[in-house]
């Protein structure tokens, strides 16, 4: 546990990102966003990226989304380039932007929907992650009737119905109480141990990065850069109060700057 | 072991009921707090904690029971409540100094004791670059903790604050939960501090009010009588964080 020093051997690797930069014309120059990010994302992982608030680390998940286009570098996945936005990587934002005219169910089967798959194997499929996120009994209800953290679930929900190879998570909880964030954490951790997938998650809360990451990188402030990479291969469920658990929040607070 | 605590109460709480039309939110919530006493109030989402600080502070008026202060009815022209909420509530037109000002002007304080509570508490906070810059200039925690000063430095009779630091991340909060325990102890306000954080909780609280789901009842009061500063890791912090955490979860 600790620094990651070494690359995981055979470990397959699904995302390359390469010499990542992005920088902004603004009124008095240019500003500099992401500079010069490399790293890899292997197979299944859970990957936290955390950072500061406003450090980057949302541009640099927008431009892996393809949201957003870098100024220079390059994203490979599965060893080839990718250019803007691709199928194979799936979203869930802080904003979760649920449709509100729209049922749980109806929310969740929106992308198969729209990729034209028929009405029964894109329920089957939307059923099946309802189910996942605990959500079963309410795939007829209306966002507005959901609490922040069910609002959330739906989100997950949806972007799996995707069948995302790569599920980037954007502070998912952020807005959330200390409470509902524990849970829908154990929520998310449960989700992955049942349909690995292959997650970018994006955080500002140590605590969070601590108990779901199989690897976290640290970023720095604005621009962002790739301070530290560590580590944790605590067994998990992952206990909060374990000394081994305080000592890991301790080591990567320490290497933080306080942004007072 | 409790120790036992000589102190005169401050504020007695008596059978505190709220409803709002057929909603019943408080339910029968009777304690008292210690002058300058440092008292944490937590519960289970939504269990109405924010609802009981508004009645503490006679936001809202309580359906039944009543609120004393050094034993006479809590009256908001006589008694000083002081608060502090979640949303940065700094003025925007006026500098750090002069929002450190704006209670006790309110309060028609002698100029002088207004000066000197002012910068005592500049110096209790660091402030003393930024007397002259306005809140929108500096950090949300910077601007939240001007209002706190503010709070503190009106010497209120109660001073309640409800999660002052929301979702700052970690190493903020330790330096914030550090201040306000410096400041407490500077002024020996008496303080009720509401959080959804167990671990914050731990760390401030003399004492711990647990409050049950809907309607909100007093589930149980924890003493903490560990010695300042806390150890996030020590034993008996770790052990009073998981007995906290078992009285609420809900998740």
């Amino acid at each position: 546990m600790g620094k990651d020093r070494l690359n995981k051997q055979g470990a397959k690797v699904r995302l390359r990102i390469s010499g990542l930069s992005k920088s902004y014309d603004v009124k008095n120059g240019i500003l500099k966003a992401v500079d010069n990010i490399n790293f890899e994302v292997y197979d299944n992982e859970f990957l936290v990226i955390l950072g500061p608030g406003q450090c980057g680390k949302s541009v640099l998940l927008n431009m892996i989304a393809g949201l957003e286009e870098p100024t220079t570098g390059t994203i490979e996945l599965d060893g080839k380039k990718i250019n803007g936005s691709d199928p194979r990587i799936g979203m869930v934002f802080q904003k979760i932007a649920l449709m509100p005219w729209k049922t749980v169910m109806q929310n969740t089967e929106i992308g198969p929907k729209f990729r034209g798959i028929n009405k029964r194997t894109r329920r089957e499929k939307a059923q099946m992650y309802i189910d996942l996120v605990g959500l079963n009994g309410f795939e007829d209800s209306y966002p507005s009737q959901l609490s922040g953290g069910m609002k959330q679930r739906v989100g997950i929900a949806r972007a799996y119905a995707n069948d995302p190879e790569i599920l980037l998570m954007d502070e998912p909880f952020g807005a959330l109480d200390a409470q509902t964030r524990y849970a829908m954490e154990e929520e998310v951790a449960k989700i992955w141990q049942k349909e690995k997938r292959t997650i970018i998650f994006v955080t500002n809360n140590i605590e969070e990065a601590c108990y779901l990451g199989d690897r976290i990188i640290l970023f720095s402030e604005s621009p962002a850069r790739i301070k530290e990479l560590y580590v944790d291969d605590l067994p998990k469920p992952r206990d909060i109060v374990s000394q081994k658990f305080l000592e890991l929040r301790t080591i990567i607070s320490e290497n933080t700057d306080l942004a007072i | 072991m409790e120790k036992p605590d000589n102190r005169d109460i401050k504020v007695e709480v008596k059978h505190l009921t709220k409803y709002f039309g057929k909603l019943h939110v408080l339910d029968d919530v009777s304690f008292n707090i210690k002058k300058g006493e440092f008292l944490c109030v937590v519960g289970p989402t939504g269990c109405g904690k924010t609802t009981f600080l508004n009645v503490l502070t006679k936001i809202y008026e309580a359906t039944s029971g009543e609120l004393r202060i050094d034993g006479e009815l809590a009256d908001p022209k006589r008694h000083n409540l002081a608060c502090v909420f979640q949303e940065p509530s700094a003025f925007p037109w006026l500098t750090v100094e002069e929002n450190l000002r704006f209670g006790l002007e309110i309060k028609k304080l002698p100029k002088q004791e207004i000066k000197e509570r002012v910068e005592q508490m500049i110096q209790l906070l660091g402030l003393e670059k930024f007397r002259s810059t306005y809140p929108d200039q500096l950090s949300v925690s910077s601007a939240q903790r001007i209002i706190i000063g503010r709070a503190f430095a009106m010497k209120p009779d109660l001073l309640l604050m409800d999660e002052p630091y929301g979702q700052m991340d970690i190493k903020l909060r330790y330096y914030l939960e550090d201040e306000v325990l410096r400041l407490w102890r500077e002024i020996g306000t008496t303080v009720v501090f509401i959080t959804h954080n167990i671990e914050e909780a731990v760390y401030l609280s003399e004492r711990c009010l647990i409050l049950t789901n809907k309607p909100a009842a007093i589930k149980e009061i924890v003493v903490n009588d560990l010695p300042y500063p806390r150890d996030i890791t020590g034993k008996e912090f770790i052990d009073l964080r998981k007995h906290i955490t078992e009285q609420i979860k809900w998740w």
